[in-house]
């Protein structure tokens, strides 16, 4: 009996993890093609990710991309903190439902939506689309993501450190900075990793609020795929994708490694 | 001399008429929307008095510390500290420290940096906080733990480091809102003995939140009752004991046989009360109460005497059935049930390891007190 269902699972695990990745590994394999045709294999070769680096285009797409993602993802978490804190702590003032329901709609919002209504805005304040108006348009869909993330830390924060610190004589900006932000540092720090990744990922709001000289590599990719996908792309994924991949595998190794020490930490205590 | 209960206390400012109150709670009301947490409460607090304030969850024990923190503004009414109003004083400002119910130690801090903690906002010198770091840490016999995370620590350790941390600065007062309560019943015992010597020793004003009688019993120097944001009584543990000021007080403090009745003779021996039941009972004092009244006579289990004769010289006796009993080792409670169903409480202490004919479940009974043994209460 457990054996069949043993198979079962097996069969489902693989399907799912097929019909996940397939098209990943697919890519990660033709981009050491050493043909030029996408389709047809000739052998490994790593030509395409040398060509890649004389590729001024997509080297000034990837920098601006890391910009625009560093900038937007700083900003957005200040801004997202300062939201979520304001959310959690002052419960009664009016307009509260209003503005929290301002402050996530983005997350549901069609990014066509957002990206064409700041599109719009920016056209009407006359500000010339680039480099900043990315940043502005990636800090506005990042920062709700931001708000729910350090949200949900502050829900569960003890209010009685902070009272502690003011008791203590610190002030509350100090007691902010020397308590409450130490203590929900992990939930900000992740919502920075997030607002990042979202920020690196787009292509809808980039493509309408960029302007000329403000290229993302999400837009770049695109539209150099529309001429026909060559293997300089499926190089330039991968290494997007092993950039990914590295900060997500280090980040839970640091929860983790965290999470062991704080249990032998309490076995400890409790040996007393 | 008499005194009440079993101990006198030489410590007294309250009744001395020339103390001058160290904090003064004048006419203070708290209100959250339309529920009044504190309803014009006044309240005098006395320098180096172990004061409590005693009462059940919601009765706005805590709010009156939290105001007196800083952390609530009094709607109304001024809390006084050494004369001095301190309305508006924020709480980063104000000469009195606490100590939180769930400790609230910094979890990213060490112990040594928690304990330091309130030093440093002050900008002393580093010297000087390693020595009065150190000086706390022996204060609480911490001293191996200096560098260990809160979350590395006991229960009883944690509450030892939000303690030394709220002594560090050296305080006017110390407000600890229940103190003991994470803590088991043994730890707790102990701990109560060590707050009484810290006090002593540091020659400091504390001022104690609890719903627990007996840690407010043992520890305090006099003890406000609350309920519903008014302070009932304020008195010493013996005399919110023994002389309980209204049925509350009485019931909420201790075990508590009542007898509702009148008053049916008034005399210079006491009073007669011609109880509901039918019993007439003898009170020694009968207080501001006079023929007629409504009265209830409120007498502690422990004073009644339970035997299987009528005892010849009782104040007051009646008979009944043995209910049930319960030997707890150092006492044993009787509920002995009255010929019209009500029950009566009466505890005795085993000074003896063998006892003959010692009752047991269904036997008749006498209880019986002395005309002094419980008190005339007229609310």
């Amino acid at each position: 009996m457990a054996g069949h269902w043993g198979r079962f699972n097996v069969v489902s695990l693989v399907f799912g993890f097929a019909f996940l990745y397939l098209p990943i590994v697919l890519l990660v394999i033709y981009s050491f093609n050493e043909s030029q045709l996408v389709t047809v294999w000739a052998g490994f070769s790593t030509r395409w990710y040398v060509a890649l680096f004389s590729n001024q285009g997509l080297l000034d797409a990837a920098w601006v991309t890391v910009r625009v993602a560093f900038l937007s993802a700083t900003t957005a978490t200040v801004l997202g903190t300062l939201a979520a804190l304001a959310l959690t702590r002052y419960t009664r003032f009016r307009g509260r439902v209003l503005f929290s329901g301002m402050v996530f709609a983005p997350l549901v919002m069609p990014e066509v939506i957002t990206g064409l209504s700041l599109l719009l805005l920016f056209v009407a304040m006359n500000l010339d689309r680039g480099f900043m108006t990315v940043t502005i348009a990636h800090i506005t869909f990042s920062m709700c993501f931001v708000a729910v993330v350090v949200q949900s830390r502050l829900i569960t924060f003890d209010r009685s450190l902070e009272e502690a610190a003011l008791d203590l004589g610190a002030t509350p900006v100090r007691a902010f900075f020397q308590v409450t932000l130490p203590v929900i540092m992990p939930a900000v720090l992740a919502g920075w990793m997030l607002a990042f990744t979202l920020s690196l990922d787009d292509l809808v709001i980039a493509s309408f609020t960029s302007g000329p000289g403000a290229t993302t590599l999400p837009m770049k990719i695109y539209s150099q795929v529309r001429l026909g996908v060559t293997p300089e792309i499926n190089a330039v994924s991968t290494i997007l994708i092993a950039v990914v991949s590295v900060g997500v595998i280090v980040a839970s190794l640091v929860t983790k490694r965290a999470e062991v020490q704080r249990r032998r930490d309490e076995q400890m205590a409790a040996r007393g | 001399m008499k005194s009440l209960g079993s101990i006198r206390r030489s410590f007294a400012p309250w009744a001395d008429p020339a103390a001058v109150p160290y904090i003064a709670f004048e006419g203070v009301t708290k209100t959250f929307g339309a529920f009044a947490a504190v309803n014009n409460l006044s309240l005098t607090i006395y320098e180096r008095e172990f004061f409590a304030l005693l009462g059940a969850s919601g009765c706005g024990k805590s709010t009156l510390l939290r105001m007196l923190a800083g952390f609530e503004e009094p709607t109304a009414g001024r809390i006084l500290l050494e004369g001095e109003d301190l309305r508006g004083i924020p709480p980063y400002r104000r000469p009195v420290n606490m100590m939180f119910q769930s400790y609230a130690l910094f979890p990213h801090m060490s112990v040594e940096a928690n304990i330091a903690f309130g030093l440093r906002q002050d900008g002393m010198p580093k010297a000087a906080i390693a020595e009065r770091v150190a000086e706390m840490l022996k204060l609480v016999k911490l001293e191996p733990f200096a560098r260990r995370k809160p979350h590395q620590l006991s229960g009883g350790q944690r509450q030892r480091v939000a303690l030394a941390r709220s002594l560090a600065k050296r305080p006017k007062v110390l407000l600890l809102d229940e103190p003991l309560g994470a803590l088991d019943k043994k730890l707790r015992e102990e701990t109560q003995f060590e707050l009484m010597d810290l006090q002593q020793e540091l020659g400091l004003t504390f001022v104690v939140v609890t719903h627990d009688q007996e840690e407010a019993m043992t520890m305090a120097d006099r003890i406000a009752v609350m309920d519903r944001g008014e302070v009932i009584q304020v008195a010493t543990p013996a005399e919110i004991y023994e002389a309980p000021s209204s049925r509350f007080v009485a019931d909420f403090v201790g075990t508590v046989n009542m007898f509702e009745g009148t008053v049916a003779e008034r005399s210079d021996a006491g009073v007669v009360i011609a109880e509901a039941g039918g019993m007439r009972l003898r009170a020694a004092e009968g207080g501001a109460a006079g023929p007629g009244d409504t009265v209830w006579f409120a007498i502690r289990p422990e004073k009644v005497r339970v035997s299987a004769a009528r005892p010849p010289e009782a104040g007051n006796a009646v008979e009944g059935e043995v209910w049930d009993i319960a030997y707890l080792g150092d006492v044993t409670v009787y509920h002995i049930r009255l010929d019209d169903g009500r029950i009566v409480k009466a505890t005795a202490i085993n000074s003896r390891r063998v006892v003959e004919d010692a009752l047991t479940w269904h036997d008749r009974a006498w209880v019986s007190f002395a005309a002094d043994a419980g008190v005339v209460l007229t609310r």
